[in-house]
């Protein structure tokens, strides 16, 4: 700041405490929550400091099971589903978009720029859009139920091939030239070249498409039909659903927490990363 | 763009592309030309064939006045949605900027929200609102405001759009900070010894200089509201009471899930897909601009 003012500075820190505050506030209310029992959860007002049934709670949820939902999944089970198929929609869509960057960068061939309009329309299409049709794709191909079905249809990513391309247009030409003069075929160039140089822009895409494919709802409400193959974030919506009459809160916000838990994780902990994803796949 | 010095083309770049294009016209392309197909046609009951209608299901579909309504209602709920996040996003970022300690902690205490699934923020908040529990319902109580989403439609909005705008703050923020921070302090320095005051100096300098920056996130928070707020929406009202919170993107699913109107829905999401493209061109035209500035 230009010119010292103790008293706008006082202001300015309670002004920014009081806006983690508020935007932490549903987070401590569900955090406390997890952490009482079913009968304090039902007496009113209920409590704002936490209460000492935390872990119970978390053994109820994530080894028993919630036995107000369908078929009472533990969690553990619909956590790792989740990890499953955030990892796989992560790694596939990084994998293929390198490779079509490459070919759309460094080869000169037929068709090229059909291939690269393909790529592009897909920008526009997210898959709330088309959702019906899609789903009956998938359910022609067998593919219900499956961690295949739950990801490779979400696999396809303009944007993160835009942005490989962008990578690999900045990279100079005297690369290539000179990793041929030593006798680099192409995918020796791609594996020992291209790589190392993009392995920054590849881990802050990890971190965006992890969380994007962990925090999934209607892809994995309509494809999967079996509680075994539910996902953390669509078991908290059956709870909801299952709680209309009675609800065990306690239980339902210890199961927030856990789904939250993990992409909540994988942002902080990264969070150069993740600003770095974030603004170079949205711009 | 293509690198002045390429490979030889073979078998090879086939190869490497295969893996997305097959993807896309498996997953994007086949659906998306099925989607304009069927909002072509008309279904008979159990499925038994299907009729050629033109363009009838638009027609009916424009004709129908809970479309119409639900129409208005994504006008409404982006644009509260948008206004909501972004002026709170503003808010805070200019506190955040002026900071010099600690503002690496600050941005790390604001962001984390951007990593709550959509439904799980409906979780959070329809049970701070439950109409007999809520921490915030029984507070209003005492205030004598009775809230019960599940049946005043007005509440029910407000309450999506707080969900969904407090989901998106840190995306704002985010890009807001960015901004600011992007700005050269000898800017700010003429100005003040111009005499120009802390909040003069942030309404003549950073806001007209954030323009670009607000204008991009605009078109974004208006593509969430529209298109990933569907896990909000579900979780929480599962459009009601009465369809007060029906957008589209959540109509096409009960019309086509739940109602099995294949051609209505499919009409549907022509529909959508066109305020896709709209949008995308927009948000287009907008980055190339800025690419001839920079």
């Amino acid at each position: 700041m230009v010119e010292r003012r103790p008293m706008s500075d006082f202001l300015t820190h309670a002004g920014l405490m009081l806006s983690v505050l508020l935007i932490a506030f549903p987070v401590w209310v569900a955090f406390v929550a997890a952490t009482h029992d079913a009968a304090r959860m039902t007496q009113v007002p209920l409590p704002l400091w936490p209460g000492d049934h935390l872990w119970q709670n978390l053994k109820v949820v994530l080894i028993d099971g919630y036995t107000g939902s369908s078929g009472g999944v533990p969690m553990w089970l619909t956590l790792t589903n989740s990890l499953v198929m955030a990892l796989a929609i992560a790694i596939g869509k990084i994998v293929i978009s390198l490779l079509a960057a490459y070919a759309v960068v460094y080869f000169r061939f037929p068709l090229r720029m059909l291939f690269f309009w393909l790529i592009f329309v897909t920008l526009m299409l997210p898959v709330e859009v088309r959702i019906l049709p899609t789903y009956e794709v998938v359910a022609n191909l067998g593919m219900l139920n499956s961690y295949a079905g739950l990801s490779i249809p979400l696999i396809a990513s303009a944007t993160a091939t835009f942005m490989f391309r962008q990578v690999f247009l900045t990279i100079p030409e005297e690369m290539l030239e000179s990793a041929r003069m030593d006798g680099a075929g192409p995918l020796r160039f791609f594996w020992d070249i291209l790589l190392p140089l993009s392995r920054t822009n590849i881990a802050a895409l990890f971190v965006i498409l992890f969380t994007y494919g962990w925090n999934q709802y209607l892809w994995p409400l309509l494809i999967t039909t079996e509680p075994h193959m539910t996902t953390i974030v669509m078991s908290i919506k059956q709870m909801l659903a299952a709680a209309e009459q009675s609800p065990q809160w306690n239980l339902i916000m210890m199961t927030s927490l856990l789904a939250m838990l993990p992409p909540l994780l994988v942002v902080v902990v990264m969070q150069r990363l993740f600003v770095k994803g974030l603004t170079e796949t949205d711009k | 763009m293509l690198k002045r010095s390429h490979f030889r083309p073979g078998l090879l770049p086939y190869l490497l592309v295969a893996p997305q294009i097959i993807i896309t016209l498996v997953f994007f392309i086949w659906p998306a030309l099925q989607a304009l197909y069927e909002s072509f046609y008309i279904q008979s009951a159990f499925g038994l064939g299907s009729t050629f209608v033109g363009l009838e299901n638009f027609i009916s579909l424009f004709e129908d006045p809970l479309y119409i309504e639900s129409v208005w209602r994504t006008f409404l709920f982006s644009g509260l949605v948008a206004v909501l996040a972004m002026s709170l996003a503003l808010t805070f970022a200019a506190l955040a900027d002026r900071v010099i300690r600690g503002a690496l902690a600050y941005r790390t205490l604001l962001i984390w929200p951007y990593a709550i699934a959509p439904a799980v923020a409906g979780a959070l908040w329809i049970f701070m609102f439950d109409p007999t529990l809520g921490i915030v319902s029984y507070t209003l109580d005492m205030f004598g405001i009775e809230w019960n989403q599940a049946v005043n439609g007005t509440q029910a909005m407000a309450l999506v759009i707080m969900a969904a705008a407090w989901k998106q703050i840190a995306y704002n923020f985010l890009f807001f900070l960015a901004g600011m921070q992007a700005i050269p302090p000898s800017v700010y320095e003429a100005a003040s010894i111009d005499g120009a005051s802390p909040i003069r100096r942030f309404r003549d300098i950073t806001l007209p200089l954030l323009a670009p920056t607000s204008f991009f996130l605009l078109v974004m928070n208006i593509v969430y509201a529209f298109f990933d707020t569907f896990g909000i929406i579900d979780a929480m009202t599962q459009g009601g009471p009465a369809n007060a919170t029906e957008i589209l993107v959540y109509k096409v699913y009960q019309d086509g899930f739940v109602g099995l109107d294949l051609g209505g829905s499919a009409a549907q999401s022509v529909v959508l897909m066109f305020i896709v493209i709209a949008l995308t061109v927009v948000q287009f035209r907008f980055i190339e601009k800025k690419v001839q500035y920079a």
